[in-house]
């Protein structure tokens, strides 16, 4: 474990710090799919998590976040959690398929290094929001993460409960194409799944959002039909195309110009304009392997980038380290 | 004596790595303990998800102290050699011994191993073993991954217990050090387990929720999945991989049975069944009229308080994804398979080889062929070798390796077109299912799919079937399909795949064959044999390649062939490469000039200079793509085919070398015919007179190689102008009287080069008395000659033997009582002459000098 350095520091020691969470009375987690939200907010950070906000861009899984790929790299403890708003542009189904959303929710924890109770940690959490182990079945399934644009891959599970995965747990080994030194500990749980099965509601917009009634489909309904629509039907390619490359130019002008934070962005970006792409059925199957080649040098630049240039400031702290 | 006890605990172990992580540990444990010298005899191997365990029986106290000796330099030698010698065993020079050896006064390094504690080995084995442990994939984590020569595990590794008697073997590893304590189930144990022993763990594990050993909670889920089903009044539906993975996910499994809504039912049973197993690892059960059941069985790895709550999560679960399943099941209907083969156009199969719509269009060529040419027709054919009617089939006048006979089936013409028309149609549409999105989310199903889709849409049944079962068979033990359009369409899927990457240069290279050409292969043999597929392959290869070729030009991807040189010197005297082109309509693109290398398809419009000559830095502009010449394809494809062979024939018992003995022969391309050959040929050779008469052909053989008498395994001892070997003029001379004999002259008819030998042979008389062993070899190859021909050509590989054992009597007296160098040089050119008539009448059925005795 990592030396304890007090104070607010999320590079503490988990061991620590980490206190008994009783069921917050004040929170109704199997009622209310914000007090789910919240428990595990209160959860992680009891456990001496940062307790971020999302990252403001359009992205397709919350490891896109700076605070899991970018703090995934490098010496220093880093320990977080936030929800991360999810789009999936071709997983639209117009508000019309009850488990289908373009649109979700993703609640990342990233715990580095790993700490060896990651997996009581992570159960605990699961009790926090109303799962009891010995009432459901969880199981940890074999479940290997990889990601090319990244340059990342990973070992771990998806956690099932009752048969549904719920949780990818993955303890990343590699980011950017460097071997991730220490490893950390990646949870990934599934807002809505978690909620729709604690709630026992089989529509995702029956969920009660706050407990009090308001329905996740009253929140989030029309956007689905309306950016159903925009995705598939109605966005103007040739911006689309138009943004694509002047994403990739722009994370090139930041890469040569040292502020490989405002790079990654940019390759974000790009990420998110090319599922749009797809999502209009305007990339065919050649060009499909070309346009990920892009994306991923992009995000892949942006990660080498940042290693490097972070380098001598990690090794001011950490001497004996090295990319 | 003490048992010993190792258990390894860790994070979730994958299912399908279990059985080799429990190998591997008892092969690493008994390495260890062979190196120290103990002996180990039978091992336990247990594992769960969370822990691998070992327990070895009777271990000894200690080792046994041994005392080794090496001999060293003489006395007086170069103190180097002595150091050196000293460094090697670890001694110093005092330490050395002087003794007599044959007079010479020499060192002895003598070592005394003293006995270790079994306690002391073991703590030194454990770490090697998990250091040197080997998983398919491994990982690092926490702290100590802050470098990267931190252990590396299947998952983290969080304890180790290490117990010989009652005692811990003290031991530590990367910072996790043994102990004798360990964790019980996940959630119906908490709190530390203290093992006492390796007699008392599985037993204390149990009371924790734990049963250790993988073998008893596979029995568990096998007998409890059928109990549950047939609770139900169903049967379960058996899947033994399903079982073991199941075992690897639970320490206390417990199957509990669910029902799905029945509607879902109306999508094909086998999606159901591969969307359970495959995501859900759920069985299936079929009712008592042998239909699928809307019930699955999930095997939870807890008692739950209330099973309902699990089975109905289970069910949900269930549920979505037989949603996805029926809502692909409803969009892909949509369209017919001939608008979904539209899509394929989109897919690249090969970027030489081009989308997969270009291959589809190939093998509705080939499959069409296939039908046209009499190869697949609606009647099974009779199997060759010798038990077909000889009287309903006309014997071939043609010798081997000329016109083959190939059976003409007799359908209606009607019928063969018509056959033709369903084989074109189910390979025009047996790929359309890969574009699906049942198929794009179920790969597994490619091929079923289609032949649901076929049938719903009201293809007739044979194209539906032929869809379904193309893929057939995919390996070994797999059923090889039967109904003429299905052998068509997969029979001319494989070869065009194994063709067409032959012919782009790509075949198997050691482990490597990223493109199942070994399997293509395999599945072609089952097809030609099990339907008894007359082809002649050196003709279809030949056809194949002007095809492909034809094909680009006819699509205008590329309109002229180019055959390249390299190594020319150009004007200025630097070394570059050119090379000349002909148009494809113009040239011959199977006789590349000599000293060719590539033959390059170009796209000659992009090429204006054209002058008869390209230079290398501008062919590489233009788009082209590359095919092996086409000796190397054909030969290569042949070989290949050879190669293939004997590995399948290998399992059936059937000897290469005689498979090599009868390829020997050169142009026998007709698999079946090949395989009848080699199966008359290896129940020849394993009788008496076959065992006696590869023996007489070797010591022929031998003698004819030590006088350089000329052999090439088709035309032995025969030249091709028919007259006998010119060695031979003075001891032979044609016989004028053929009035004696009342026959014709016999060689007015015969027009293959070898028999044409064989017969001039024949009608030859000697210039002088043959002994009577003499006379009676000739005599018998006079009668085994014909006998032995007429029975190839009749496919009666059998006859064609016995014909052949008829020499056998004969050449043993032969070689008994008769001189082959006689001082007459006469007669010994004429003995010689009819000797190698004798070998010339053996490779009729195959060349002996391939095999193995």
């Amino acid at each position: 474990m990592a030396d304890s350095t007090g104070g607010i520091d999320p590079a503490r020691g988990l061991s620590h710090c980490a206190c008994e969470m009783t069921q917050n009375t004040a929170r109704n987690p199997q009622k209310s799919f914000q007090d789910m939200i919240l428990a595990l907010h209160d959860f992680w950070s009891a456990n001496g998590c940062l307790i971020l906000q999302p990252y403001d861009m359009r992205m397709g899984a919350g490891t896109f976040h700076t605070a899991t790929t970018l703090r995934a790299l490098g010496p220093e403890p880093w320990n977080a959690a936030f929800v991360q708003p999810c789009r999936r542009p071709t997983d639209g189904r117009y508000g019309e398929n009850p488990n289908r959303l373009q649109h979700y929710y993703q609640y990342q924890v990233i715990l580095k290094p790993s700490p060896p109770d990651i997996q009581e940690l992570y159960l605990r959490s699961l009790e926090v929001i109303g799962i009891d182990p010995l009432k459901h079945d969880i199981r940890f399934v074999e479940d290997d993460w990889e990601s090319p644009t990244l340059g990342a891959w990973g070992l771990g599970w998806e956690v099932w409960c009752d048969g549904m995965e719920v949780t990818q747990f993955t303890y990343f080994q590699q980011m950017g194409g460097f071997d991730c030194k220490p490893v950390a500990g990646e949870l990934t749980y599934g807002l809505e799944r978690l909620a729709m099965y604690i709630q026992g509601v089989d529509n995702v917009f029956d969920l009660d959002f706050n407990g009090q009634g308001v329905s996740y489909g009253e929140v989030f309904l029309e956007n689905e039909k309306q950016m159903s629509k925009w995705n598939f039907e109605v966005a103007e390619t040739d911006a689309l195309f138009d943004l694509f490359n002047k994403a990739e130019a722009e994370c090139r002008n930041a890469l040569d110009n040292d502020v490989p934070i405002a790079a990654y962005e940019q390759a974000v970006e790009a990420s998110h304009l090319f599922n749009l792409l797809q999502a209009r059925g305007v990339i065919s199957v050649q060009e499909r392997a070309s346009y990920m080649a892009r994306v991923r040098d992009l995000a892949r630049g942006s990660c080498e980038k940042y290693a490097e240039l972070m380098t001598p400031k990690w090794q001011q702290k950490f001497p004996e380290w090295s990319l | 004596m003490s048992n010993f006890l190792l258990e390894l605990r860790s994070e979730e172990i994958p299912a399908r790595m279990q059985a080799g992580a429990r190998s591997e540990l008892e092969k690493l444990f008994r390495r260890e303990m062979d190196a120290a010298g103990v002996s180990v005899g039978d091992l336990t191997v247990w594992s769960t998800p969370r822990r691998l365990a070992l327990i070895a029986r009777d271990l000894p106290e200690a080792t046994e102290a041994v005392s080794e000796e090496a001999k060293g330099p003489p006395v007086g030698a170069p103190d180097q050699a002595v150091d050196g010698f000293c460094r090697k065993n670890g001694v110093t020079r005092d330490d050395l011994d002087v003794r007599d050896v044959k007079g010479r006064e020499t060192y002895f390094a003598v070592k005394n191993v003293p006995g270790k504690r079994m306690g002391e080995l073991l703590a030194a084995a454990i770490p090697a073993i998990i250091r040197d442990f080997s998983w398919p994939k491994s990982m690092r984590w926490g702290e100590a991954s802050r470098t990267t020569e931190s252990l590396r595990w299947v998952r983290p590794l969080s304890g180790i217990v290490a117990l010989l008697g009652d005692e811990v073997v003290e031991c530590e590893v990367h910072g996790v050090t043994s102990g004798a304590v360990t964790l019980g189930h996940r959630f119906h144990h908490s709190g530390d387990i203290t093992i006492g022993n390796a007699d008392d763990y599985a037993m204390k594990l149990r009371a924790a929720h734990v049963i250790v050993d993988h073998e008893e909670r596979a029995t568990l889920i096998r007998d409890g999945a059928q109990q549950v089903a047939s609770e139900a009044g169903l049967t379960l539906v058996e899947d033994e991989g399903l079982v073991i993975e199941n075992a690897g996910l639970t320490e206390w499994p417990v199957p509990l049975l669910g029902r799905f809504e029945d509607d879902f039912l109306e999508v094909p049973p086998e999606t159901i069944q591969l969307t359970a197993r495959v995501n859900q690892k759920y069985f299936v059960c079929e009712s008592k009229d042998g239909k699928l059941a809307n019930a699955f069985i999930c095997t939870a790895n807890i008692e739950a308080a209330d099973p309902a709550v699990v089975v109905d999560g289970n069910r949900k679960v269930l549920a979505a994804r037989l949603s996805d399943a029926r809502f692909f099941w409803d969009v892909d209907r949509k369209k017919t398979l001939e608008e979904h083969a539209e899509g394929l156009k989109r897919i690249t199969f090969h970027e030489k080889l081009g989308t997969v719509a270009d291959k589809v269009e190939r093998v509705a060529k080939l499959a069409r062929w296939l039908v046209e040419e009499g190869i697949v027709a609606d009647q099974p054919f009779p199997p060759a070798g010798g038990e077909r009617d000889l009287a309903t089939q006309e014997p071939s006048r043609s010798g081997v390796g000329a016109d083959a006979p190939m059976p003409t089936p007799n359908p209606s013409r009607e019928r063969e077109g018509s056959l033709a028309d369903l084989a074109e149609q189910a390979a025009r549409l047996a790929k359309a299912d890969l574009v699906t999105e049942m198929v794009g989310e179920f790969p597994e199903l490619q091929g079923l799919m289609g032949g649901y889709y076929a049938r719903a849409e009201g293809l007739p049944d044979e194209v539906a079937d032929a869809i379904r079962d193309h893929y057939k068979p995919v390996g070994q033990g797999d059923d090889v399909p039967t109904a003429p359009v299905t052998v068509a369409v997969s029979l001319a899927d494989k070869l065009d795949t194994l063709f067409g990457f032959f012919a782009i240069g790509e075949r198997p290279t050691g482990s490597k064959d990223p493109f199942a050409l070994r399997r293509a292969s395999l599945g072609t043999l089952a097809l030609i044999q099990e339907n008894n597929l007359r082809i002649r392959l050196g003709g279809l290869i030949q056809s194949y390649y002007l095809d492909l070729i034809a094909s680009w030009a006819s699509e205008d991807r590329y309109s002229a062939f180019v055959f390249g040189w390299e190594d020319f010197l150009s004007d200025d005297g630097s070394r570059t490469k050119y090379l000349n082109h002909s148009p494809v309509w113009e040239g011959d693109p199977l006789s590349p000039p000599p000293a060719c290398k590539k033959l390059w398809l170009i796209d000659l419009d992009v090429h204006s200079e054209s002058d008869g000559y390209l230079w290398l830095d501008s062919l590489n502009r233009v788009h082209r793509t590359e095919l092996v010449l086409f000796n190397d394809f054909a030969s290569t494809s042949l070989d290949f085919f050879a190669d293939r062979l004997k590995v399948q024939q290998r399992e059936a018992g059937v000897r290469h070398d005689l498979i090599d003995a009868v390829f020997a022969l050169g142009e026998e391309d007709d698999l079946v015919r090949l395989l009848a050959r080699v199966h008359a040929l290896q129940a020849f050779v394993e009788t008496d007179n076959g065992t006696n008469l590869l023996a007489g052909y070797k010591r022929a053989a031998n003698i004819l190689r030590k006088e350089n008498y000329p052999v090439t395994p088709a035309q032995a001892g025969v030249q091709s102008d028919g007259s006998a070997d010119a060695g031979m003029d003075s001891g032979l001379r044609r016989n004028d009287d053929l009035a004696l004999t009342g026959d014709e002259d016999p060689l007015e008819n015969v027009d293959d080069p070898e028999m044409r030998g064989v017969y001039a042979a024949q009608v030859s008389a000697l210039s002088y008395m043959p002994e009577p062993a003499e006379k009676a070899l000739i005599d018998a190859l006079k009668t085994a000659e014909p006998q032995a021909e007429m029975a190839i050509a009749e496919e009666d590989f059998a006859a064609a033997m016995s014909a052949l054992a008829s020499l056998r009597a004969p050449i043993d007296a032969f070689f008994e009582e008769v001189t082959v160098n006689d001082e007459d040089e006469v007669k010994r050119k004429s003995r010689l002459g009819l000797l190698a008539r004798f070998r010339a009448a053996v490779h009729n059925v195959a060349d002996f000098s391939k095999i193995e005795s």
